[in-house]
């Protein structure tokens, strides 16, 4: 709260003059589905905008969203869903409205060469087949509850992970025969498993929200990040990634 | 509170120096508690403590505990003995790889059992093969990644005891003719029984606040493996207030452990 009202006041130096004029940190919050493509995105951004550096915070967003409510020090917030996002700005912290960036779905994650010889969902309630989610509170598990209550698969997990990235990780040492995590995630960890799509996925669909937030210490560097992970060069990234454009 | 008791050396003039930095260092220890219970929502208090899910974690956490310390006593206790009583080469190493999970990072023994003891691990793929038994998933594994991290204050506590213990009981015991077996079970464990008591409160208490390894080795499923720390960081995602109510009966708990136990087993000499 202190640092809050310290910022803020002065300091913007030159308006945006192209990408002149960035400096200093800008702290980032993100998804941890967005863990690979926006650690690259940041690379090129801060080589872009020599004198700028772009700190990342991965984790579940709804931890996120927690964290910044309770004040944490960040310029950008990039969740998951919705409805994480809508914690934030709801509460008064995001600057202006949050915009959709990217969308995501679900694939099964099975170990690689797929053991289980898994097809689909309905496979995943066979005796024998462990299989991790991700907790409801979190968007993962959101989108996995929904997807699989459109495919009427009644599962008993073994486990309901924090993030995506901790269910993909038990697909990926094999403790689970599969997991529901996102197409991207699967895409990053394509040497330690396959992704399987399924139809179903179709019906929960996350869109992921970005906002600039109201305590940023680095706005003008936020704002430009924010830019940059929407013109073509993020885009390019995140598609890359197997984001979809919103 | 405590230093009326000494009377040489204490109750002069406390120099400044030290009385800041250790009412500072108390402060410290004692505020984000006090911020705990000042953030309490009191009102609300009785039906969230009594929604679904709190129980159950909170029996899980208790029974996980209890079991590991049973387990670092069965298997604590002789190899304190060994460190404590017995010369052998290589002792000092033995001793250090014994303190190792105390300083490793809980979440690096929760992957470090996945290797050991997941599915594909070492000793875990050859158990899933014969027997057909896993332990990620399972409160067995909740059982095993606590008694991982919390069995060298149990082996600590238990090797300090009979280090300090007189050994010319045992030696006493040996003249008459005991076998070193004897000795151990007649003499030397009654001997060193508060010791292995004040151990075996620390193990557990550090049992059932385990986190990290519980939930990178076990995963988080309800009324399984999911403890009261896990609830607590879950409970995070979405509602602030529901994380506070349960800390703080994970809080109450361990107070209630330590402080009922504290004047018998574990009080400062």
């Amino acid at each position: 709260m202190l640092a809050l009202s310290a910022c803020g006041t002065t300091n913007t130096s030159q308006p945006r003059s192209g990408a002149a004029g960035i400096t200093g940190n800008v702290t980032v919050f993100a998804a941890a589905s967005l863990n690979e493509s926006f650690t690259r995105i940041g690379k090129d951004f801060e080589a872009a905008n020599p004198g700028t550096t772009v700190t990342f915070n991965f984790a579940g967003s709804s931890t996120l969203a927690t964290q910044i409510n309770q004040g944490a020090p960040a310029d950008l917030f990039a969740a998951a869903s919705p409805a994480t996002m809508k914690t934030v700005t709801d509460a008064g912290n995001g600057e202006g409205t949050a915009r959709t960036f990217v969308k995501n779905q679900l694939v099964i994650a099975v170990p690689e060469g797929n053991p289980k010889g898994i097809t689909g969902l309905a496979d995943l309630t066979r005796p024998g087949v462990k299989v991790a989610l991700c907790a409801e509170q979190v968007p993962c598990g959101a989108a996995a509850k929904q997807a699989l209550d459109t495919a009427g698969v009644r599962l008993t997990p073994v486990t309901l992970e924090q993030d995506v990235k901790a269910a993909l990780s038990k697909a990926k040492l094999g403790e689970v025969d599969a997991a529901l995590v996102y197409r991207t995630d699967a895409r990053a960890a394509a040497s330690d498993v396959d992704g399987i799509e399924f139809p179903e996925s179709a019906a929960a669909v996350n869109d992921y929200p970005i906002v600039v937030l109201k305590s940023a210490p680095n706005k003008a560097a936020a704002q430009a990040f924010l830019s940059y992970v929407l013109a073509d060069r993020g885009r390019a990234v995140l598609t890359e990634a197997g984001f979809q454009a919103p | 509170m405590t230093a009326v008791r000494q009377r040489r050396p204490g109750t002069r003039r406390v120099p400044v120096v030290l009385l800041v930095p250790a009412a500072l260092g108390l402060a410290f220890l004692v505020l984000p508690l006090a911020g705990l219970l000042v953030r309490t929502p009191w009102a609300s208090l009785p039906e969230r403590l009594t929604a679904p899910g709190v129980l159950t974690a909170l029996r899980l956490s208790l029974q996980a505990a209890t079991i590991a310390t049973v387990f670092c006593v069965v298997l604590g206790v002789p190899l304190a003995w060994l460190l404590a009583r017995v010369d052998f080469p290589g002792r000092r190493l033995v001793r250090a790889l014994v303190t190792v999970p105390l300083v490793l990072p809980p979440v690096v023994g929760g992957v470090a059992l996945l290797l050991v003891f997941g599915r594909r691990g070492l000793v875990g793929s050859w158990l899933d093969d014969r027997f057909g038994v896993t332990f990620p998933f399972t409160t067995a594994g909740v059982v095993l990644a606590e008694a991982f991290v919390a069995m060298p204050f149990l082996v600590i506590a238990v090797e300090g005891a009979l280090r300090g213990a007189d050994t010319r009981y045992e030696e006493a015991a040996a003249t008459l003719g005991a076998g070193r077996w004897t000795t151990f079970r007649r003499v030397t464990l009654p001997l060193v029984a508060p010791g292995i008591a004040a151990g075996a409160v620390l193990c557990w208490a550090r049992a059932l606040g385990e986190f990290g390894a519980t939930i990178t080795f076990a995963g988080n499923f309800p009324g399984r493996t999911r403890t009261m720390p896990l609830a607590v960081y879950l409970a995070l995602e979405t509602d602030l207030q529901d994380a506070v109510v349960l800390s703080l009966v994970l809080l109450t708990v361990s107070v209630v452990i330590l402080v009922s136990l504290r004047d018998r087993w574990i009080a400062a000499p």
